[in-house]
């Protein structure tokens, strides 16, 4: 598992490795039945507040892409490629209304936004 | 379980007071302790030690009323006052065997391991030591005798920013097998940006706020605006500034409307205690 954080970013740290994590989990960089390192474990690796590592995996838990054992720990979930999908939609939908209002307060058009995006893909 | 519990603290000095400071720790955690210079951080802290009486309140430690069972307790509680500065002309070594006869669960091994991984020579005296070498000592002191609760009053203050990064990770390394609970007060905010769970501020000698950091930060939001949309959000500010291009201001997250013009955005812990200090000043 890969995790870069940055102190800087407008983002909350468990924001930041909530969508780091999920990223891996849905690009199936992480397989199914992965163990997570223990929460107090991570947040010592990773110079962070405890309560810190425990929101992000239970925002993962809450979107279904991780599953808690009690007393075993955290676990990647088992999700079939439709399943991934849909998440994966899911969450680039609401990366994307942010921006979209954002194009709207300067009266850009959907054309326009396509248009532009290409330009940097 | 609570590894600390104060309720109703009420202390009155001369011209200056504890009011009903209260503060939960939970068992294995990191609590930060912020507020400006005089806010009534030590106040708190000494009361919680039994070095000064309070004029009411309560405090528990480890479940257990710290008063009735003070000298037990002491046995479970390391603390430190920003570093040893007495008998600065003895040697490491004599002042441990002083100090290490009030401690029924002293540990030798688990001394030396400590001096070891500080890097600390038992032969050295106290006033050789650096600042940061201080604070070390007196974590040894209070992990040796199996402390199961560690409050420390400004451990990084006059530390330079390696020493300051060196003592964090030591305090989260601590932490990790969930036995040990630290409660540190600080006005270095940026210390606990990473590391603490729970963040209590104090100011006056009241608690502002105490709760998990994120959620700390979360009550608050940065608004940066024209100066014209100054009277959209003015009442609701806790405090503001204004220059030529435009205000900025602190506001209760409950209080803003987020689909208003303004920009706003996650304050650090250092704005939100510039801006609730500031709030004083402009009724004065």
């Amino acid at each position: 598992m890969n995790i870069a954080l940055s102190n800087t970013s407008e983002k909350p740290i468990y924001q930041q490795l909530f969508e780091q994590i999920s990223a891996q989990i849905l690009k199936d960089e992480l397989e199914s039945g992965y163990s997570l390192p223990p929460i107090r474990q991570a947040a010592v690796e990773l110079g962070i507040s405890i309560i810190t590592v425990k929101k992000a995996w239970e925002e993962l838990e809450r979107s279904g892409l991780i599953y808690t054992v009690t007393g075993k720990g955290c676990f990647v979930a088992e999700l079939s490629p439709d399943e991934r999908l849909q998440k994966r939609n899911e969450m680039i939908i609401k990366q994307m209304g942010d921006s979209a209002s954002y194009y709207k307060s300067f009266g850009v058009t959907i054309e326009e936004v396509i248009e532009l995006l290409k330009k940097i893909y | 379980m609570l590894a600390l519990d104060v309720k109703n603290l009420n202390k009155k000095y001369g011209n200056f007071q504890l009011e009903n400071v209260s503060l939960q720790l939970e068992k294995g955690y990191i609590m930060g302790f912020i507020g400006a210079n005089g806010a009534g951080k030590t106040t708190t802290i000494k009361s919680i030690l039994n070095l000064i009486q309070v004029d009411s309140g309560e405090i528990n430690i480890l479940g257990k009323n710290a008063i009735e069972h003070e000298m037990e307790l002491k046995q479970e509680i390391g603390f430190s006052f920003g570093g040893t500065d007495y008998y600065t002309r003895s040697k490491i070594k004599t002042l441990t065997n002083v100090i290490k006869r009030f401690y029924h669960n002293w540990d030798d091994e688990t001394y030396y391991n400590y001096l070891k991984k500080f890097k600390l020579d038992e032969n050295k005296k106290i006033i050789q030591l650096s600042m940061g070498m201080k604070v070390k000592y007196s974590l040894a002191l209070a992990l040796s005798h199996g402390a199961k609760i560690l409050i420390l009053d400004e451990p990084t203050s006059g530390l330079d920013p390696v020493a300051r990064g060196e003592l964090l990770t030591i305090f989260q390394e601590l932490i990790e097998p969930g036995e040990i609970s630290i409660l540190f007060s600080t006005h270095i905010t940026s210390d606990l940006e990473k590391c603490a769970d729970y963040i209590t501020f104090i100011h006056n000698g009241k608690i502002i706020n105490s709760s998990e950091k994120e959620d700390f930060i979360n009550s608050y939001r940065l608004l940066n605006g024209k100066e014209s949309q100054l009277f959209e959000v003015k009442d609701q500010l806790i405090s503001y500034n204004v220059n030529s291009f435009g205000f900025t201001g602190l506001i209760h997250t409950k209080d803003f409307d987020p689909s208003s013009n303004i920009k706003s955005t996650l304050p650090n812990l250092e704005d939100i205690m510039i801006y609730v200090s500031k709030k004083e000043e402009m009724y004065v």
